[in-house]
């Protein structure tokens, strides 16, 4: 009796890292919308993987209406990054309780781009809308690592001045301080010109220099765009919540 | 009317109510039944527990539940109906402004009504515009741009036939545009929820007032930058309101945004009832305070005064009601 018990424990530890590398991929996808993880979110609740390295992962979202855009992305983001693990045969994704859940699970399903799975209703593929919302995610980022460091007593002087470098070795100290940081380098290379260790951290999204004069109104002016995102995120958890009466994580 | 304690009044016109019917034997498709199971999880999601109604009472509450809990309870004077057809969703409509007349030709001293339009309606509905306006004497409409029709999902307020609409209207009388920005439009790459239409719209018709429900969420950061631009765009605050209950914090940080960008005289307060009840949403909306360190970044603040210009003098303004006069009215029934 010992030794299938012990195969099945064995097994039962595979599985739970299977489960938990699936996860942490999943960590790395977005709502784009939003620019918070579709784990995080709370938006995946099922996740079954098979002897052959097959993945089923459900997910639903706050409302039967949330824009199929924004569901297609995530879908289709959520399949790649999964099947970026090196034991998983394919990653089967489902969206339920949604208006175009049929297409959109049979679109990602086939591999199809989003317009040949909504033929005849789209103009063109989503790159345009991704990069809207990353570069408002950009926005976000760099407002909320500003408020940040200058919370912490660094004048605008020195954060204008500051170069990639010096923002990489800042010794700082919670681990939310490091995660604004982390957050704000893996987007920076995208937006805000040439992000080099000897380039200013900081920029406007287009590369234009921050000024110490204007730095208060910049600063109010990506506001905006956070309190956005943040309200979104906070009025999607709560209907998930009352739609699933499920907690999803802060 | 709502009493401080100090015993000061303060005249409330809520922006924006329904009298809907959701039934199930109104109910035209699955999409019927979704839409006002998601409405349903807005009021739940967001109301003090002691608001939350069953299934059955938020399908159809009628028009005497209705002013109980908008006029006799919710302290507004005043309150638009703002239709919306969903005629793609419902038999016979879900929320029309002849469902919506019920109520203002029995209350007619305390209920504004307005109409609607569908651009994609084209030449024959121009003239059923006409007739709307000539039989229910409305001077604004409600436009949800997100709302099915046929093939489509959804207009833009650019759209060639949308301009006819709002030219058409203009010359009908209409001053007030109420904009709903819903999640599905076509093309689907697009962001349905865009605003920028309304900005193209607020500066080709400079004599129209457009209110944007919803302060443009979830676009409120490009809304309020529009709304700064163009003088004629003004803000529903409707589901923002909800947050005062549940989110603070974040009711908060957003009327800062609100005010700093869009300002005090371009805010309506609206309920969205039966969604939310005006008389939770007032009483805690009185009662809130800016936060100091809001006040200190934005140099912004929601005094009495500034509540007072939200709860009813703004919509007071955009629909041309002299408060005094209608004080006797509404007192005189």
């Amino acid at each position: 009796m010992n030794a299938p018990a012990q195969q099945s424990s064995d097994q039962r530890e595979a599985n739970d890292q299977r489960e938990s590398d699936v996860w942490a991929r999943l960590a790395t996808v977005s709502d784009p919308e939003l620019d918070e993880s579709v784990a995080a979110m709370g938006f995946v609740d099922t996740i079954q993987i098979d002897a052959t390295g097959e993945v089923q992962i459900g997910f639903r979202l706050p409302t039967y209406w949330c824009a199929p855009n924004f569901a297609f992305l995530m879908a289709h983001d959520m399949r790649e990054a999964v099947e970026s693990l090196s034991w998983v045969s394919t990653a089967i994704i489902s969206l339920r309780d949604h208006c175009n859940a049929k297409e959109i699970n049979h679109g990602v399903g086939a591999g199809l781009s989003f317009g040949d799975t909504f033929p005849g209703q789209t103009a063109a593929e989503l790159d345009k809308l991704r990069a809207t919302f990353r570069r408002k995610a950009f926005k976000r980022r760099q407002e909320l690592l500003l408020r940040h460091l200058k919370g912490a007593d660094m004048t605008p002087q020195q954060l204008c001045a500051m170069h990639m470098g010096e923002l990489a070795t800042l010794p700082l100290e919670d681990d939310e301080a490091l995660n604004l940081r982390a957050r704000y380098q893996e987007i920076r290379g995208e937006f805000g010109g040439p992000a080099g260790e000897g380039d200013l951290a900081f920029t406007t999204d287009s590369g234009e220099m921050l000024t110490p004069d204007g730095f208060g109104d910049y600063l109010q002016d990506l506001r905006r765009v956070r309190v956005n995102a943040e309200f979104n995120a906070n009025l999607c958890r709560g209907i998930l919540q009352t739609r699933y009466g499920e907690t999803a994580e802060e | 009317m709502f009493k401080t304690s100090d015993g000061e009044e303060i005249f409330v016109i809520d922006a924006h109510i329904h009298l809907w019917d959701a039934r199930p034997e109104n109910q035209r498709n699955v999409h019927g039944a979704q839409f006002i199971n998601c409405f349903h999880n807005y009021q739940k999601g967001l109301s003090p527990e002691e608001y939350h109604w069953s299934t059955e009472k938020f399908q159809y509450y009628g028009a005497d539940i209705l002013y109980e809990d908008v006029f006799v309870n919710g302290y507004a004077d005043m309150a638009i109906c703002q239709p919306t057809y969903l005629k793609e969703f419902y038999v016979n409509g879900f929320n029309t402004t002849e469902q919506n007349a019920v109520l203002r030709d029995k209350y007619p001293n305390q209920v504004l009504l307005n109409g609607a339009f569908d651009p994609r309606d084209g030449e024959p509905g121009l003239d059923a515009l006409t007739e709307l306006v000539e039989a229910y004497k409305v001077t604004g409409v409600k436009l949800y741009t997100a709302e099915w029709h046929g093939d489509s999902k959804g207009y833009k307020l650019t759209d060639p036939w949308a301009r006819r609409y709002l030219e058409h209207a203009q010359g009908l009388g209409i001053k007030n545009v109420h904009v709903h920005k819903g999640p599905t439009i076509l093309p689907l790459n697009r962001d349905a929820f865009d605003v920028a239409d309304v900005d193209d719209a607020a500066t080709d018709f400079p004599e129209l007032n457009f209110i944007v429900d919803h302060v443009g969420l979830p676009r409120l950061d490009d809304f309020c930058w529009i709304a700064t631009q163009e003088t004629n765009v003004y803000g529903g605050l409707a589901v923002a309101a909800a947050f005062v209950h549940s989110r603070p914090r974040y009711f908060a940080e957003m009327m800062a945004e609100l005010l700093f960008w869009v300002g005090e005289d371009k805010l309506l307060f609206a309920s969205d009832y039966g969604i939310w009840q005006p008389k939770w949403l007032i009483e805690k909306f009185m009662a809130f305070e800016m936060p100091e360190d809001l006040k200190a970044e934005t140099g912004v603040d929601l005094t009495l005064d500034v509540k007072r210009k939200i709860l009813g003098l703004n919509a007071a303004k955009l629909y041309g009601i002299d408060i005094e006069a209608q004080k006797t009215k509404i007192s005189a029934g």
